[in-house]
């Protein structure tokens, strides 16, 4: 029996596609009364797929958070189009939205901003089980405590406050609340610059671990070419808000074509030979 | 409900190391310290003003020297001042706050039923102006940068910019001129022969100008704190956050913003209660209410120096208190108070 093309495209095609996407924002002058249009992002093509990483590389204000933002729902793009499975999440109404929006989770550069100060570490985790309905509250506790164990979260701290964690246990805190609704995409901001070596690698085993055992699609924007390299299945370059290249991680190191890439590369290429030669 | 699990954890089980009890302790013993600084302090700034309460009978032909020696030993204020301060420390302990020489009675009835008549008009004034600011607020903070938000913008530096003065001299000319209010004192002159209903409705109908007056001139400092504080709370990324998981509108602002921007807010809160005995005078000079505030002026005056330092010392125990109870409440409200 033939399947149906459209399961077909589903097994074999991108979990999430972003087509000739556009934001800008509007900006007021101060002191005046004029308004004028900033261009966050513009005609920005993606495809993410099931257990891929993708990550997005680019300097300061080329428009990656903005992108993330607008993937994760939070802010609408003035054109183009974000296709779950075929389907455009820009065509749905409010209320299925809210259906959506659980399969998209996103990871936040500050983990601590990112979380409610009041709340203590299992209500956290509980949040987006909360606000999505679903289960008991003693369903969505044990739940909890148990994305607490698969991230590496003693369950004896459930009652802990954010600001008692250590920086690299409040990732995994992020994490795991990411994980609460079963997503399928995690967009990661940055999640990793604000960790010391030692704890980017262990988040990072853990974040390849919950890759390949719940089959999610990550898009990681990232500064680190280094780890990029090592951890990323394709990457795009963003510069001054499109993206200028698009290719497998090791095509993008081998031949990079765009004269941004051959920059941002070169950078990466000249902090080595510096260490080289310091340690010679 | 992200409030889930609330019920394993009791209000202060976060605590560790050093109990709240110890805290409050030492900031008790500091309290204690205060008022005495501030005791002696009031007394000598008195003492070394020139004159007393007597010195003007001076200038009456009729009263002799001797007469007012008299008075003078007899009212202690002959002695040297540590000796005063001692008698004076010890009777305050017992709740004794002195005499007043212009009313020729003891000064802490009198100062009770000033204070308890200030208290209900700055008590008042505060619940309106808080009732006000909290909605506003948060409202202009939602709407930020739209045109109701600048509406209010406008009316709060407006009001700012009008002194308190010609604020409430403009409501007394109003209440002169149309007469929907009376216009001084607490009571109407017939007051006793009401019933116990029009007593309450009297004092509320005299209560309401200089409340109302207190009101607007405190509200546009606690409207710009209240909406800061909102829009920094809402800008932060825990609230994206939850509204990336979808959370309703209300439930952001009354559920999840509103706690955490309650910091400043209580600690203001704190502040306005220490003020409530201090706040009122120039609202009370001009619209002869009988709080402290005129008797204080009066008592400066007349240097009837057991009033005024009872006067500065109830202020500033209000003060003292009223922080204290803005730290309990900080103790209470947030836990990483709580824990650090």
């Amino acid at each position: 029996m033939k399947p149906s093309p459209k399961s077909e495209a589903n097994r074999t095609g991108p979990l999430l596609r972003v087509a000739s996407l556009s934001k800008h924002h509007v900006q007021q002058r101060t002191f005046s009364r004029t308004e004028f249009a900033v261009s966050a992002f513009q005609d920005v093509d993606l495809e993410l797929f099931s257990g891929k990483t993708l990550a997005l590389v680019g300097e300061s204000g080329a428009g990656k958070s903005s992108l993330a933002r607008c993937l994760a729902l939070l802010e609408r793009p003035d054109s183009g189009k974000i296709e779950m499975e075929g389907e455009n999440l820009l065509a749905l109404n409010r209320k299925a939205l809210f259906g959506i929006r659980r399969r998209v989770q996103m990871i936040f550069q500050e983990p601590v901003s990112a979380m409610n100060p009041r709340l203590t570490a299992c209500e956290i985790i509980a949040e987006p089980l909360a606000i999505q309905r679903e289960g008991t509250r003693l369903q969505q506790r044990e739940r909890a405590l148990e994305l607490m164990e698969q991230v590496g979260l003693e369950a004896n701290w459930e009652r802990r406050l954010p600001f008692e964690f250590s920086g690299g246990q409040r990732q995994r805190l992020a994490i795991a609340r990411a994980l609460a609704l079963k997503p399928s995409v995690l967009i990661l901001d940055e999640a990793l610059s604000n960790l010391d070596a030692s704890n980017q690698a262990l988040i990072l085993e853990l974040l390849a671990e919950l890759q390949i055992s719940h089959s999610l699609a990550y898009l990681h924007i990232w500064h680190d070419l280094r780890l990029v390299s090592q951890f990323a299945d394709e990457v795009a370059v963003m510069y001054q808000g499109r993206i200028v290249e698009r290719k497998k991680t090791h095509d993008l190191f081998a031949s990079p074509e765009h004269s941004y890439t051959k920059e941002l590369l070169a950078t990466v290429h000249s902090v080595e030979s510096i260490l080289l030669e310091r340690s010679a | 409900m992200p409030q889930c699990i609330r019920w394993n954890r009791s209000c202060w089980s976060g605590l560790h190391k050093k109990g709240p009890m110890k805290y409050f302790a030492r900031r008790f013993f500091h309290a204690t310290l205060l008022l005495l600084a501030v005791s002696i302090f009031s007394f000598t700034i008195l003492q070394l003003t020139p004159g007393d309460f007597f010195a003007p009978m001076g200038l009456n032909p009729q009263i002799s020297s001797r007469t007012i020696a008299g008075l003078r030993s007899q009212s202690g204020l002959d002695r040297p001042l540590p000796v005063r301060y001692g008698h004076w420390l010890r009777d305050v302990l017992k709740g004794d706050l002195g005499r007043s020489f212009a009313y020729n009675s003891a000064a802490t009835p009198l100062l009770a039923v000033r204070a308890r008549n200030t208290l209900l008009l700055t008590g008042t004034a505060m619940l309106l102006a808080w009732l006000i600011a909290i909605p506003l607020g948060m409202w202009s903070a939602v709407h930020r940068g739209k045109w109701g938000d600048r509406a209010a913008g406008v009316m709060t530096s407006g009001l700012l910019a009008v002194p308190d003065l010609v604020l409430f001299l403009v409501l007394l000319l109003l209440a002169v001129r149309t007469g929907w209010f009376p216009t001084g004192g607490m009571v109407s002159a017939w007051f006793s022969d009401l019933n116990a209903w029009n007593k309450v409705k009297d004092v509320a109908e005299h209560l309401f100008l200089p409340a109302l007056g207190l009101a607007i001139a405190t509200l546009p400092t606690m409207l710009r704190h209240v909406r800061s504080a909102m829009i920094e709370v809402l800008e932060a990324p825990f609230i994206q956050a939850a509204r990336a998981h979808g959370i309703a509108e209300r439930r952001v602002l009354f559920r999840y913003a509103l706690p955490v921007a309650a910091n400043p807010l209580i600690s203001l809160f704190g502040f306005s209660v220490g003020t409530l005995l201090s706040a009122s005078l120039l609202v009370e000079v001009i619209l002869s209410w009988p709080g402290i505030g005129p008797l204080l002026v009066d008592a400066i005056m007349a240097k009837d120096v057991y009033v005024v330092i009872g006067t500065v010392m109830l202020s500033s125990l209000f003060l003292v208190a009223g922080n204290l109870f803005a730290d309990v409440l900080l103790f209470a409200t947030d836990p990483r108070i709580r824990v650090e």
